[in-house]
């Protein structure tokens, strides 16, 4: 739709035209902001734990979890140097042998959503698929945040109870 | 032939100037839109429809992706 605008507007005489090729998609699952009347309900790069702790392919589990629970987590998330979530540890993988390697140890590939997400579709998801925590992630694999579903169900509890 | 760009480079034409438009159904454009952009449904993109555009600086459309 967008090279057909850009086309006419050529056409219409204009000498600079930019054709942004993937558009809004693009621009929400980089979790960027909008304006409208759905930008005012949160989503799941807004509600997500900016403050997750993550941690390395090579890293060694007992270390990991000792650093995880001491700040208050039970949930890491694996990243490569580029922030790309690799794979992810809930409390049963944190529970494993400390003498793990956090590949070894990691529930490799788990589902991602993207920051646009509504808080509605996620705590539905995360209910039907019984998941405590899912990580946010942009459409390029970046880590974004994780998502609880504590907060996506009162997130989308508060959104139920405004008129 | 427009240029093609991506997220970065909107973000720099845009703080440099350039004008945003939104090409999909104005329900669309309503419900979720890129900050300061218009709105120009693609049918209108004409004469008239982009009256209120300023010839003078960059223009950048989009849609929902390239699909």
């Amino acid at each position: 739709m967008s090279p057909r605008a850009a086309a006419r507007l050529e056409g219409l005489g204009f000498k600079e035209v930019y054709d942004y090729e993937s558009g809004k998609s693009d621009w929400l699952a980089a979790g960027l902001p909008t304006e409208g009347t759905s930008a005012q309900h949160p989503r799941a790069g807004h509600v997500a734990r900016k403050d997750v702790p993550t941690c390395g392919l090579h890293d060694r589990l007992g270390e990991v979890r000792d650093r995880v629970r001491a700040a208050g987590w039970d949930a890491v998330v694996v990243v490569n140097d580029k922030n790309v979530v690799l794979g992810l540890l809930r409390s049963k993988e944190l529970d494993k042998n400390g003498d793990l390697r956090i590949e070894e140890a990691m529930r490799p590939g788990p589902s991602t959503f993207r920051p646009h997400v509504s808080m509605e579709e996620m705590a539905k998801h995360m209910v039907e698929h019984n998941l405590v925590s899912s990580p946010i992630t942009t459409s390029d694999g970046k880590l974004v945040g994780l998502l609880l579903r504590a907060d996506a169900e009162r997130e989308e509890a508060s959104i139920d109870e405004k008129p | 032939m427009a240029t093609l760009i991506d997220r970065r480079r909107v973000q720099e034409l845009v703080r440099n100037g350039a004008q945003l438009v939104e090409v999909l159904p104005a329900n669309e454009y309503a419900e979720d839109h890129l900050p300061g952009a218009i709105s120009i449904p693609l049918r209108n993109v004409d004469r008239q429809g982009v009256s209120g555009l300023d010839r003078g600086r960059p223009v950048i459309v989009y849609c929902w992706d390239s699909a």
